[in-house]
This record gives C-alpha cells, sequence and structure tokens, in this order.
C-alpha cells in the first residue's frame, strides 16, 4: 500500500482480519473503513487515519493557548478555537486569588498558555499552575490548522529548534493551533511567521526539516 | 387478445445532444472559502454550488443544544443573479424546504456523537443556476464535510432524473425542467450513499409508473457512482 | 472575530514601524483578482479577490414605472448580503446593518458619481424604465469587503449587456442579450478606497485582524476630474472621531491613490 495514501470517509484502507481498526476507522467485515479524511496510516497491524483538517480535540496534558472570554465567580472562560470553551477554575492558579478580584488576575482578552487536567467532550478544564503557564504579556499569535501543530514542532521539537536557532525568538506551540512568538525585533517575528507558513503550506512532503533549513537560508 | 398501443415517446433527442443516461460535464475543487473548516464547488454543466462548513462549534442558543451528540444545520440559499427572473434576496419556503430536506440527506453520514452540545453547520449558496441545485448543493456539501475533517460514516452524491414524456433522463438542465408535450416533464432528485447505497433524498414532482420508478434508481445508481469519483478526486489531490 | 489584546499591541508597535503581519506596507493593496461571467444568468457578473477576500457581484436588469419625480430615469437598487458561507462571525437572516452599511456606500459611490446614464435607460416616459439590481454576495471575509465590492459592482456594471425588451409582450427577452452596454459615462467612474485609522498610522485594505482593532474608517469614492483627483462620495464609521491631521494625510492619500491606482483600476473595469 501508497504509505501517504489520502482516503475519504467509506473508503476501504485494508482488507484482512489481522488488522486491526485504530483512530478515525471501524471494521467491516474484512475490511477497515475510513470514517474521516485524510492519510491512511498502517503501523503493524494498526490501521489509522491521521487528519488533515478538523476541529483541535483537546487530550488531557496537551498544552494549548487561549483567550480569556468570560469571567465567572470562581474561574474564567477560555476560547481556544475548539468545539468547546475551556473552564480555568480559581484553584489552578499558582497564586491565591479572592473572589471578586478574578478581573485584576486575569481580564477579557487576555491570553494564556494552559495545560488540559481532564475533558469529557462538554467541558475542559485547564491548569496554570506549572512553570511556564499562565498569561503571556505581550507578542504575536499565528493560528494554524491545529492538525499541522505535529510538523511545526517536529521530532521531539526538531522543527521548534530551526525556527529558533533561524530568528532567535521565543515561541510556544499551542496543540490547539495558536502558536505565541516573541522576538527582540520585529523582523525576526515576520520572519518566523514566513516560516511557520511555509511548514504549514508544505507539511506533506517528503523531507520536510531539509526543505525548510533551505527556506531559512534563503531568507536571510 | 387485446393489443396495447405503445405510444412513442415525444422526447426522443435530448436538446443539448447528450445522451439519455449522459450527466453533464463536472468540476469539483476543494477549498474556495479559506475562512470555512472546510468547503467545496461542485459544478455540473451551466449549474454550480458552493459549500462552506463550519465547526464542531459551540452553539447558540444554549437551549437548541443536545447533550448527547452535535447537530447539523443546512442552509441553502440561490444568489439574486443566478437565474433569469432575479430572485428576491433571503430565505423563501422554497429555500428553506430545501434546506430542511439536505439536512435529511447529510444526516445519516455525519458522526457526531464526540460533539456534544455543538453545531456542524453547512452553507449552500448557489451563483449560477441551471436546474439540479439541490443535488449540486448536496454534491459540494458532502466534499466540504469531508474537507472540514467532519467524521463521517461514508460520503454521499446526488443526482437529478427526470422524466420527459415517456423518456427517462439523467441530470435534467432547465430546459427539459420546462419540457411540456405528452406527459411533461417530472423531477426526482435523488441522494445515495457511496458504501451502504442507502438512499437520504428522494423527491418527486410530476407523474410516473412503478416500473419506470424502478429503473429511475438504478440510472440514479449509475450515475451516483460516476459523480462520487469526481468527489472523491478532488479531495485527494489537496494535500498532494 | 475577536482580536487579544497583545495582538492588537502589536500590530500597532508593527505600524510605528511602517510593517505590517504580512509584510505589506501602511498604503498597500493586496493583490487584486478578477474573473468574469461567474453566473451566466446575470446580464453581467464577475468575482473580485484582494488577497482571501472575495465577492461575488451580479446585475440583473428590469423594468418598473419610474418614480414621478424622474419619469425619464431608470432606477438603481443595489443590495448586500453578508452570508455566513463567507465568515464564521455572520449569521443567517435577515441583513443587518452591517450589510445594509455596505449596500449604501457602494451605490452612493456609483449613483453620486453620475456613472450610470439613467436617462439613457428610460423605455416610455412615464410609464416604463429600466431597473437596475446590483447585488453583492460576500463569499470570503478577510478584511475590506467594501472596497472589493465597490470595484466588483463597477466591474460587473461595465461588462453587463443589456437584454432585449420586447415592446409588444411587454416583457423583457433574458436570452436574447443584446450587444448594447449599460449607458455609462466612463469617465465619471469612482472607485472606492477605505482607509483605517489604527494606533497613529492610516492603513488601506485592512485584513480582518485590522479591521477589527480600527478606531475609525473613512470610505471615499475617489474620481477623476481633468487629471486631478475628485472625491464623489464619503462615509466615516466607527466609534472614534477624527483629527485636522488625520483629514489632512488621507487627503494626501486620496491624491497619492489617485495617481497611482486610477490608471490600473480603469484598466481592471474596462478592460482597456
Amino acid at each position: 500500500m501508497d504509505k501517504r495514501k489520502i482516503v475519504v470517509p467509506g473508503e476501504t484502507i485494508i482488507s484482512g482480519e489481522e488488522f486491526l481498526p485504530g483512530d478515525g476507522t471501524r471494521r467491516e467485515e474484512q475490511d477497515i473503513v475510513a470514517e474521516r479524511y485524510g492519510l491512511a496510516d498502517v503501523s503493524d497491524k494498526l490501521v489509522r487515519v491521521i487528519a488533515l483538517s478538523g476541529v483541535y480535540v483537546p487530550r488531557r496534558g496537551n498544552t494549548i493557548i487561549g483567550e480569556v472570554i468570560d469571567i465567572t465567580f470562581n474561574g474564567w472562560i477560555i476560547d481556544f478555537g475548539g468545539s468547546v470553551n475551556g473552564f480555568l477554575p480559581i484553584s489552578e492558579v499558582p497564586k491565591y486569588i479572592a473572589k471578586g478580584e478574578l478581573q485584576e488576575f486575569l481580564d477579557f482578552g487576555d491570553i494564556i498558555v494552559a495545560k488540559v487536567q481532564g475533558t469529557d467532550g462538554r467541558s475542559l478544564d485547564l491548569s496554570t499552575k506549572l512553570r511556564g503557564l499562565g498569561k503571556l504579556r505581550e507578542g504575536m499569535i499565528i493560528k494554524i490548522n491545529p492538525n499541522k501543530v505535529p510538523r511545526v514542532i517536529g521530532k521531539e521539537g526538531s522543527m521548534v529548534k530551526i525556527i529558533k536557532d533561524a530568528t532567535n525568538v521565543e515561541i510556544t506551540v499551542g496543540q490547539n493551533g495558536w502558536i505565541w512568538v516573541k522576538g527582540s525585533k520585529i523582523d525576526d517575528e515576520l520572519k518566523t511567521k514566513k516560516i511557520i507558513e511555509f511548514i504549514c503550506e508544505n507539511s506533506f512532503i517528503e523531507g520536510l526539516t531539509d526543505k525548510v533549513a533551505e527556506f531559512v537560508k534563503e531568507l536571510k | 387478445m387485446v393489443i396495447k398501443m405503445v405510444e412513442k415517446s415525444k422526447y426522443t433527442k435530448r436538446m443539448d445532444g447528450r445522451k439519455f443516461d449522459e450527466i453533464r460535464p463536472i468540476e469539483a475543487k476543494i477549498g474556495v472559502i479559506p475562512s470555512a473548516d472546510g468547503s467545496a464547488m461542485f459544478k455540473t454543466g451551466d449549474t454550480v454550488a458552493i459549500a462552506a462548513v463550519f465547526g464542531p462549534r459551540v452553539l447558540h442558543p444554549q437551549h437548541m443544544q443536545n447533550p448527547e451528540k452535535g447537530i447539523l444545520r443546512v442552509n441553502y440559499g440561490m444568489m439574486p443573479f443566478s437565474v433569469s427572473d432575479r430572485i428576491r434576496p433571503g430565505p423563501s419556503r422554497r429555500s428553506q424546504e430545501i434546506s430542511k430536506v439536505t439536512e435529511w440527506a447529510l444526516a445519516p453520514i455525519v458522526e457526531l456523537e464526540a460533539f456534544p452540545n455543538t453545531v456542524v453547520d453547512v452553507f449552500i449558496q448557489i451563483p449560477q443556476a441551471d436546474a439540479g441545485t439541490r443535488v449540486a448543493g448536496i454534491n459540494a456539501a458532502v466534499m466540504a464535510l469531508a474537507h472540514a475533517g467532519v467524521p463521517m460514516k461514508e460520503m454521499a452524491s446526488a443526482i437529478s432524473i427526470g422524466k420527459l414524456d415517456k423518456t427517462l433522463v439523467v441530470d435534467i438542465n432547465k430546459d427539459e425542467e420546462d419540457f411540456r408535450e405528452g406527459e411533461g416533464s417530472t423531477d426526482i432528485p435523488i441522494c445515495i450513499l457511496s458504501r451502504s447505497k442507502k438512499i437520504s433524498l428522494l423527491q418527486l414532482d410530476g407523474k410516473i409508473s412503478v416500473k419506470e420508478m424502478k429503473k429511475v434508481f438504478k440510472m440514479a445508481k449509475e450515475a451516483c457512482t460516476k459523480i462520487h469519483k469526481v468527489q472523491v478526486k478532488a479531495l485527494k489531490e489537496v494535500g498532494r | 472575530m475577536n482580536v487579544p489584546e497583545i495582538q492588537k499591541n502589536r500590530i500597532i508597535e508593527y505600524l510605528k514601524e511602517g510593517k505590517r503581519f504580512d509584510g505589506r506596507k501602511p498604503a498597500e493593496h493586496r493583490k487584486i483578482e478578477v474573473k468574469l461571467g461567474i453566473s451566466k444568468k446575470a446580464e453581467g457578473s464577475c468575482s473580485v479577490k484582494f488577497g482571501d477576500t472575495e465577492v461575488y457581484v451580479g446585475v440583473k436588469m428590469g423594468t418598473m414605472e419610474p418614480y414621478p419625480d424622474h419619469p425619464d430615469e431608470g432606477t438603481m437598487v443595489t443590495s448586500a448580503e453578508l452570508s455566513p458561507i463567507a465568515s464564521p462571525d455572520f449569521e443567517t437572516g435577515p441583513p443587518r446593518i452591517d450589510a445594509i452599511e455596505l449596500a449604501r456606500i457602494v451605490d452612493r459611490g456609483i449613483r453620486e458619481s453620475g456613472f450610470i446614464n439613467f436617462k439613457k435607460l428610460c423605455i416610455k416616459e412615464g410609464e416604463k424604465v429600466w431597473s437596475v439590481n446590483l447585488d453583492i454576495y460576500a463569499i470570503n471575509d478577510d478584511g475590506n469587503l467594501i472596497d472589493a465590492a465597490s470595484l466588483g459592482s463597477l466591474i460587473a456594471l461595465a461588462n453587463a449587456k443589456m437584454p432585449v425588451y420586447d415592446e409588444k409582450e411587454e416583457k423583457i427577452k433574458y436570452d436574447m442579450l443584446s450587444d448594447n452596454p449599460i449607458p455609462l459615462n466612463k469617465n465619471a467612474m469612482a472607485f472606492n478606497i477605505t482607509f483605517h485609522k489604527i494606533g497613529d498610522e492610516i492603513i488601506v485594505d485592512p485584513n480582518r485582524e485590522e479591521e477589527e482593532i480600527s478606531e475609525w474608517r473613512l470610505s471615499c469614492a475617489i474620481a477623476d476630474n481633468k487629471g486631478e483627483a475628485m472625491i464623489t462620495a464619503l462615509q466615516k464609521g466607527k466609534e472614534s472621531a477624527l483629527t485636522d491631521e488625520d483629514i489632512e494625510k488621507i487627503l494626501n492619500l486620496v491624491e497619492d491613490k489617485y495617481k497611482k491606482m486610477f490608471p490600473k483600476i480603469r484598466k481592471i473595469v474596462f478592460g482597456e
């Protein structure tokens, strides 16, 4: 089978009892059938469809970036571009906040980095207790298709490293596709944006890392 | 013995020269609306449909939410300049009915159990019409749903079969829709699911015998197989 | 669309150095792309793209009884739909104030410049005149729909052909388009540029983020008067107010844009 085969819903990816249906697939007698549009992947006997598009589905432990859109009596409502909003309870910030002082700590329109504590599809609980989480005070936000996030991060963060080496920016990639970038110069941030756009546009070509390295050279 | 006279149909040759089972030239394209989560254009002959999908996203107002699964909402409309006699913009009885039957045509293929309290919005617009706009809209919408990454059991394709006097034809255009001789024109839009071959849209406007109706389904299945191939090709070209 | 505070601050800081997120200069337009004939059923139609922003515009001709105060003049109705197909921020339902305002700005730019020769659209004085129906559909909103819609309207009008009017049957034969264009005063053409103020800077052709955070906007319909820039319509929008300095800057920008863009826009509209 072609390693990078794009499949559509209802399409038989592979047939045989030895195969196991994974994410985005189902079994129908002998056939493993795609249940979403994406790249078919068969590793060992596990068959799955890697999404090319679609809304971000949060998983416990994910780091995401979002915006405060509402404040309740005991926490903050966070929009992160998903199918539900997140909730950051007052108990999950690293500081004691008295009720009635929530807005002074995090205000409408503030951007935060948070960890996903738990989710049941209807709600999403967030935390900013760990180091490196919490409110972002300056910088640029770039929004990308969340399905491209693994490519922007790269294997063990290799792609992020290429970006940092080329531009000297601080960067946090949220699993939800929101990326925060801060450089000491505007041109460094613009360069970072161009590189990220390049990665997203070329996310499915072979040898992407080398192509990005080339692109970075040309930018200089 | 009584010999039944079989009258010859008054529609012996198609006005645009097509064979009776021939669909008009098709074009399909993905990603025509960058702001949408998924989008597609589907064109047969001079009928053009564009579709955009947004979601799953939080559904307002809250009382419409379903805590068990996400809901699908379809909105179909024709642009005022899509037909000779300008249509007033905004929803009409016709467009609201088509929105609803399209919603029902698409509902069996989408799987929104993982997205409770949300909505998937499908917007269909017709910039240029030459009959068959609802089926073109469905074909575009199915592609846009897949493109948006919405979980789906299978795809779907739709076609309009026509009966002109006594002749059955595939994919009728406006001139054929207006055919008035003999038994006149009967329009039968049908949507067929790609894998299970189930029928998710079925309407009829006119007169037809039961025997002929059997042939209609056979013709529709053949046409939908052809349309499905074009939809799949457009989806597979993206990402290359 | 909601633009977070830190993003807004960044956009303002960038503009202080004369830069924008997409690499453009403050007074620079995005790439303009035009496609003619998006509907064969229209007497004239086109799609216009400013970057990722796209609008469809169609012209349909009808007939009606003239207004009593102008018994020998044709009429024009401009409508705009900000269909939810174009943006997650648009909703279904009757046109809201932003769609109504957009249509009014486009309408005024065309009407007040005298671009259409309404006297030549008279069929029988006091009884029957042509009506020009201009319909604008937003297809994708990435900011500046106003200027895209305005340009699209000029193009659709300039490329439209009059249908045949059957005087005996007293109806329009839509399947018989004549070779006659809509009677236009080509020299009166006015094109629209909407200026936006962000921080201390004035920009043109904003994308969606920029449009969202701008303090005010000023739409100017710019025409030619014997080689000089002439303004034929203005509309100030949004909550903040303009200073003398702002006005001066804009008037200079209008002259500058007139010099640089007017010949190009004429070429796009009339294909000359």
